[in-house]
């Protein structure tokens, strides 16, 4: 597997479809409008594009995405080229409305997510504070708190930023979900809201307090019966979270 | 020399058509199309290896698809994924039931594995292929492509519009005319053997002109089992298209909506040659009547059999969904058929949010052919101790596997549609019993 260092797309504006070259101008039946998006393309000496060739396909908007690499830069999350692609690839076809951004509904189409109870909260996790749209940066470095936690990086120097990928950033990844006003701190309330989220309508009011009480007890060191950050990896100190908050590639 | 240029093409052309539409008549095939067939293939392998050459000169992996999914998922359920993330949390005592809050990292993986990759939006749109088949829409790897393939694939293009479109347009065109006149004449006979007799060969012959029309390379597997009178047929959806073939080697009573325009007329004129049932717009939401006007028809031995989709819609025949109850419910014999199409010389699926009827036919008519499998499946009822739903899925699956197809329980209306609430509810009520047991 060739582990291309890539730079993760920074700044990468959307789809392009430029630089197509002389297939774009063999339109007719087969070749799409070009995408709109593709005129904004940082690149203004590419060739204009008259359509673009291929479907919804990382194939035509490829050459815009190669272009992207050749300003890298090491990053510690690594992730192979062909991962990206096929990601990029899920990633618009999940962009029903194609300009390059998902919105909360694009996720609520998938049925396995809509039947997850914690589906809202996880959609949730993609869009930054008061934004209604994420782009594929953003798709990817959500993604990527779940890669898996290569041997040869755990004993990696410790002198860049922490890894995404890392066992606090993933713990910290479940506390934001239980958070729901980001205050870092599951309060009483929150605990509750989140487990009745995950309990639907089969456990009454009271039972569901004192599960929420005896959970804020158990983990509570400082008396502020909140469970904060610290509170929250310490009781979770023995889980396994590198494989369970993980997910593998095939390929 | 113009008149001269035009007398010959026109010659030619009628002599085509004449080659084409008396095989068709008599239901003898010449085996043009296995050969037309075999050399495409070999084109088209020639076509990927020169493109994986060019990938390789300028050291850049291909783009490949993966059909069977791009993460590994494990097909435990939720009890025990979450006994054994509290198992790995604690050393307390596992079986009772109570709250960790640990749990979330079960709901949390699962969702993301889901965004990445899902059993179900996939369905919806085109497979992906392999190797490339010269269509510029399948191309993901285009920039790799040499000046003799660019040549290749030009001729190709100029083969696919200029001389197959024409062709197989006018057998449309003649294949929709000799229906819709043959079974109007055949309509004026009195009932009888007679007008049965023709009406059947009126109907087969026009399926056949159809079939040539789309240049479609049907292989039928198993036809002793071929679906009798009083039966229903039911096959896996995947584009209009599966109408035709089914109906070239067949004899079948359609069922339908009754639609305006060009398919209301040929609708109206083939009923009048034998009784399919059509339904009104109206009558179609009402599910008893459908059920009483279909429990009718099987139950006259003289009729023919119904064909039915029960997915409700087009799926893209790399996995068969939820089939509906309706046709399972009537106690008729019901025959499976499996249709598998061959993506590489053209992709038969009917997305119909992305395509009107007139684009996809045209696509259909410019694609290099229509390559299928048909199998015949033997019959099967309804056992005593299965409700409807159960034998629907059986059926579902005995298709699915014959067609190597993915067996899935999701509803093809997801197309459209939002999921149900109930089966949130279900996954809610699961995890409510490992917080606070039965």
């Amino acid at each position: 597997m060739q582990l291309l260092v890539v730079e993760v797309l920074r700044g990468w504006p959307g789809r392009s479809g430029a630089s197509c070259g002389s297939w774009c101008l063999l339109g007719g039946v087969e070749s799409k409008r070009c995408h709109p998006a593709s005129r904004n393309v940082r690149d203004p000496s590419g060739p204009g594009c008259a359509g673009v060739v291929g479907d919804n396909s990382p194939g035509s908007h490829y050459c815009g995405f190669r272009r992207q690499r050749s300003a890298v830069q090491r990053q510690r999350d690594l992730i192979s080229h062909s991962q990206i692609t096929r990601l990029y690839s899920r990633f618009t076809s999940l962009d029903k409305g194609e300009n390059g951004t998902l919105s909360r509904e694009d996720f609520q189409r998938i049925p396995e997510l809509a039947i997850n109870p914690l589906g809202d909260r996880i959609i949730n996790a993609f869009f930054p504070e008061g934004e209604d749209q994420v782009n594929f940066r953003g798709f990817m470095r959500t993604l990527a708190h779940f890669r898996p936690i290569e041997d040869n990086e755990k004993s990696k120097d410790q002198n860049g930023p922490e890894p995404l990928n890392s066992r606090s950033n993933k713990l910290h990844f479940a506390f934001r979900l239980y958070d729901l006003d980001k205050d870092d701190k599951i309060s009483r309330d929150e605990l509750l809201q989140v487990l009745r989220m995950m309990v639907g309508v089969n456990i009454s009011d009271e039972q569901l307090g004192s599960i929420a009480d005896r959970t804020i007890q158990e983990a509570d060191q400082d008396g502020d019966s909140a469970i904060s950050f610290a509170e929250f990896v310490k009781v979770l100190e023995k889980v396994d979270v590198e494989q369970k908050m993980s997910i593998r590639f095939l390929h | 020399v113009v008149n001269l240029l035009g007398i010959s093409i026109t010659v030619l052309f009628t002599l085509l058509l004449v080659f084409i539409i008396v095989p068709a008549i008599f239901g003898v095939s010449f085996g043009i199309r296995k050969v037309y067939m075999k050399t495409l293939l070999k084109i088209f392998q020639w076509a990927t290896l020169r493109i994986e050459r060019g990938a390789k000169e300028k050291n850049h992996p291909l783009y490949k698809p993966y059909v069977n999914g791009i993460i590994a998922k494990e097909p435990t359920s939720l009890e025990e994924e979450i006994k054994e993330i509290r198992r790995s949390g604690s050393g307390k005592a596992l079986d009772a039931p109570e709250f960790e809050l640990s749990d979330i990292f079960y709901f949390c993986r699962k969702g993301i594995e889901t965004i990445m990759d899902d059993e179900v939006t996939k369905r919806f749109s085109a497979e992906e292929l392999e190797s490339w088949n010269l269509l510029s829409r399948t191309n993901y790897n285009f920039q790799y492509i040499s000046l003799r393939l660019t040549v290749l694939w030009g001729l190709g293009m100029l083969i696919r519009y200029c001389f197959l479109l024409p062709l197989r347009i006018a057998l449309a065109f003649t294949g929709i005319s000799l229906l819709v006149t043959g079974t109007t004449v055949v309509g004026y006979l009195p009932n009888g053997r007679c007008k049965e007799f023709l009406s059947k060969h009126v109907h087969l012959m026009c399926y056949r002109i159809c079939v040539r029309a789309l240049t479609a390379i049907i292989t039928y597997h198993d036809r002793e089992n071929r679906p009798r009178n009083g039966g229903i047929c039911v096959a896996n959806h995947t584009s209009p298209i599966d109408v035709i073939i089914l109906a070239s080697d067949g004899y079948y009573a359609m069922v339908g909506q009754v639609h305006g325009g060009l398919m209301g007329v040929i609708q109206r004129a083939m009923v009048k040659a034998c009784p399919h049932v059509w339904f009104e717009r109206s009558e179609v939401k009402d599910r008893h009547l459908v059920a009483k006007r279909l429990t009718e028809h099987v139950q006259d031995k003289s009729k023919l059999p119904i064909l039915i989709f029960p997915e409700g819609t087009c799926i893209n025949n790399t996995s068969v969904m939820m089939f509906k109850k309706g046709s399972f419910e009537i106690g008729a014999t019901v025959y499976p058929v499996a249709i598998k199409y061959d993506p590489q010389f053209g992709d038969a699926f009917w997305n119909s949010s992305k395509y009107g009827m007139v684009t996809y036919l045209l696509r259909m008519m410019t694609s290099w052919a229509i390559v299928c499998s048909v199998w015949y499946l033997p019959p099967m009822t309804r056992q005593p101790e299965e409700d409807a739903v159960q034998f629907a899925n059986r059926v579902k699956s005995a298709i699915a596997r014959q067609g190597g197809l993915v067996d899935l329980l999701w509803d093809g209306g997801l197309k459209r549609e939002k999921v149900k609430d109930a089966f949130k509810e279900e996954q809610q009520k699961l995890y409510s019993k490992m917080i606070v047991g039965n």
